[in-house]
């Protein structure tokens, strides 16, 4: 595998088709994430990842039964998510679902936590959203534990605490899956990923770079403080939108009505104003080389890009041959230019290979 | 020699605006009193909303500014002091006028003098200044100056004793003096870091 990772994220939204107000069913949907993830793998992506959702229009509300099919039916492909919700879900329950997964698919596995922006979420499943920051910092710390302690004594304020408790299966090769900390706007996450020397992933949506800079460098420095490597050591995932064809002007004419009607940018700023303000791209794919290159500049050498591909209502058939030419003539160029000049002290996107011989050069040591 | 940075805020929609009659007056008035002295300059800046009104609607849809959004949410946050005035539309503020506060932090203007002026048709809605302005600014924690200017229709043609002008006076008088007794302005507060080992520690069990 090369020095960075890609791959693409599904948010799994049911959206009717704005050019044929054709609105897919729950099921064609799914099975459209699956020939997505399947995709993944054939144009060469690393990574494939699945948000979480408990609410319409959003399908995916159980990713580890997702990725377990998927993992039974490709080889290489890591999978991941984006993002598992670690203030509603029971620690526990995501201790035992991801170990599961890691056994099932070889180690190709790790997950990216965020607290969800869904209000009533929370007390659907039981919690209080003014405890998000620390519903995700006391769930990761168990989550945590109990990755790494055969048998944990543990109590805490939001759970009912565990007296001799042991997550099976245990983590693959006693490696625990990689973690990425999403957010959008916390510090305190920003904080929690270096405390740990995990990662900590940008959606790199929707919002100005400027915005996203500002908890990076924060990210940064502080995994250096914490005694985990250099600040460009630091393990960085950024998101991406992009939509394109092999003409810029076709791209914008086809893109637009999906724009003009999606749920998060209907009604807003025009598709010019927000491709010039945000990371968005929709052009050629010598453009979406050109834009994403310029992420390394603002955020560093990071380690995974992962490309929102499928929302806003896109058929099937529209977002594979999307993928077709970002295997074709993006992601070979990518791979070459992002790997120009990286110093070698940056590390490579993370795998459980990696994982396992830094666990093995520690216990040597 | 002492340089004040003012920031005037405007919802009038016509051109000419009352509105805006009003706030220039203000901060004329204001310009006066802070220079009469002799050792301070005064840069007034002012905020047509009108000129925003569609960056203000984006800003809504999408969480973030255009740059010329911006740079008019920088002027008013950092500026020494604020004048802010509204047409009354329907018993209350425009609608603009508060989209264009409801896109900026609610930490951001804590602390701030705001001298906070209306215009409307009639007298009968000058009570909008101490029902729905002067509450808006109390909740982002800024100081507002005792006197708030209404200006009505009639108002622009009388000259007796308690006069527009009497009362623009009056509140120019009090928010230049709470301009000059501010504390100097610190800098912008950035959200520190919680150490994590302190963050877990408040969650242990007691």
């Amino acid at each position: 595998m090369d020095q960075m990772q890609f791959g693409v994220f599904t948010v799994g939204d049911v959206t009717p088709d704005p050019t044929t107000g054709r609105t897919p069913s729950e099921r064609e949907r799914i099975k459209a994430m699956v020939t997505i993830a399947l995709k993944a793998e054939e144009i060469g992506l690393d990574v494939f990842a699945t948000g979480e959702h408990h609410n319409p229009p959003f399908v995916p509300s159980s990713p580890t039964t997702m990725l377990g099919y998927i993992a039974a039916r490709t080889e290489r492909l890591i999978l991941s998510t984006a993002t598992t919700l670690i203030t509603t879900n029971d620690p526990v329950k995501i201790a035992e679902d991801f170990a599961m997964l890691q056994h099932l698919a070889d180690g190709r596995v790790d997950l990216m936590l965020g607290r969800g922006n869904t209000g009533p979420v929370y007390p659907w499943f039981g919690q209080d959203i003014r405890m998000g920051i620390p519903l995700a910092i006391e769930n990761y710390a168990l989550l945590h534990q109990l990755w790494r302690e055969d048998v944990v004594d543990w109590e805490g304020r939001f759970r009912t605490p565990l007296q001799g408790f042991t997550s099976t299966p245990r983590p693959l090769d006693g490696v625990p899956p990689f973690v990425w900390h999403g957010s959008i706007r916390s510090p305190e996450i920003a904080e929690q990923a270096a405390y740990y020397g995990d990662g900590f992933f940008a959606n790199n949506i929707f919002w100005p770079k400027e915005h996203f800079q500002r908890l990076i460098s924060l990210y940064r420095e502080r995994y250096a403080h914490y005694g985990h490597g250099t600040p460009e050591q630091a393990y960085v995932g950024l998101g991406g939108q992009v939509f394109m064809r092999k003409n810029s002007q076709d791209a914008v004419r086809e893109f637009r009505p999906y724009f003009d009607k999606a749920p998060v940018y209907g009604g807003g700023p025009s598709l010019e104003e927000f491709t010039e303000q945000t990371p968005l791209t929709v052009g050629s794919p010598q453009e979406v080389i050109d834009k994403t290159l310029t992420f390394r500049e603002h955020f560093g050498d990071y380690q995974r890009q992962l490309f929102l591909m499928d929302h806003a209502g896109l058929p099937l058939k529209t977002v594979l041959e999307q993928l077709d030419l970002l295997g074709e003539e993006v992601l070979p160029v990518l791979r070459r230019e992002f790997a120009v000049n990286r110093p070698a002290e940056v590390p490579a996107g993370p795998t459980h290979e990696f994982l396992r011989s830094r666990a093995a050069a520690a216990v040597t040591v | 020699m002492h340089s004040v940075k003012l920031a005037v805020v405007t919802a009038g929609l016509s051109q000419p605006s009352s509105t805006r009659l009003l706030a220039d007056r203000l901060a004329e008035a204001v310009r006066v009193r802070l220079t009469e002295a002799g050792d301070t300059t005064v840069d007034v800046r002012v905020i047509e909303l009108r000129g925003l009104a569609v960056d203000i609607a984006n800003n809504l849809v999408t969480g973030f500014p255009a740059p010329t959004l911006a740079e008019a949410i920088e002027t008013v946050t950092e500026a020494d002091g604020l004048i802010a005035v509204s047409p009354i539309f329907t018993a209350s503020y425009s609608g603009l006028f508060k989209s264009f506060f409801d896109v900026i932090d609610n930490t951001a203007l804590a602390g701030k003098p705001v001298l906070i002026g209306a215009t409307g048709g009639t007298a009968r809605h000058s009570l909008a200044l101490e029902h729905a302005l002067r509450p808006l600014f109390v909740y982002l924690r800024a100081i507002v100056a005792p006197t708030a200017v209404y200006a009505s229709a009639e108002d622009w043609g009388s000259g007796t004793e308690n006069s527009l002008a009497g009362r623009i006076t009056r509140a120019a008088g009090e928010l230049a003096a709470l301009i000059r007794h501010r504390p100097p302005a610190a800098a912008p507060e950035v959200k520190g870091v919680v150490p994590f080992a302190e963050q877990l520690a408040a969650l242990r069990p007691a």
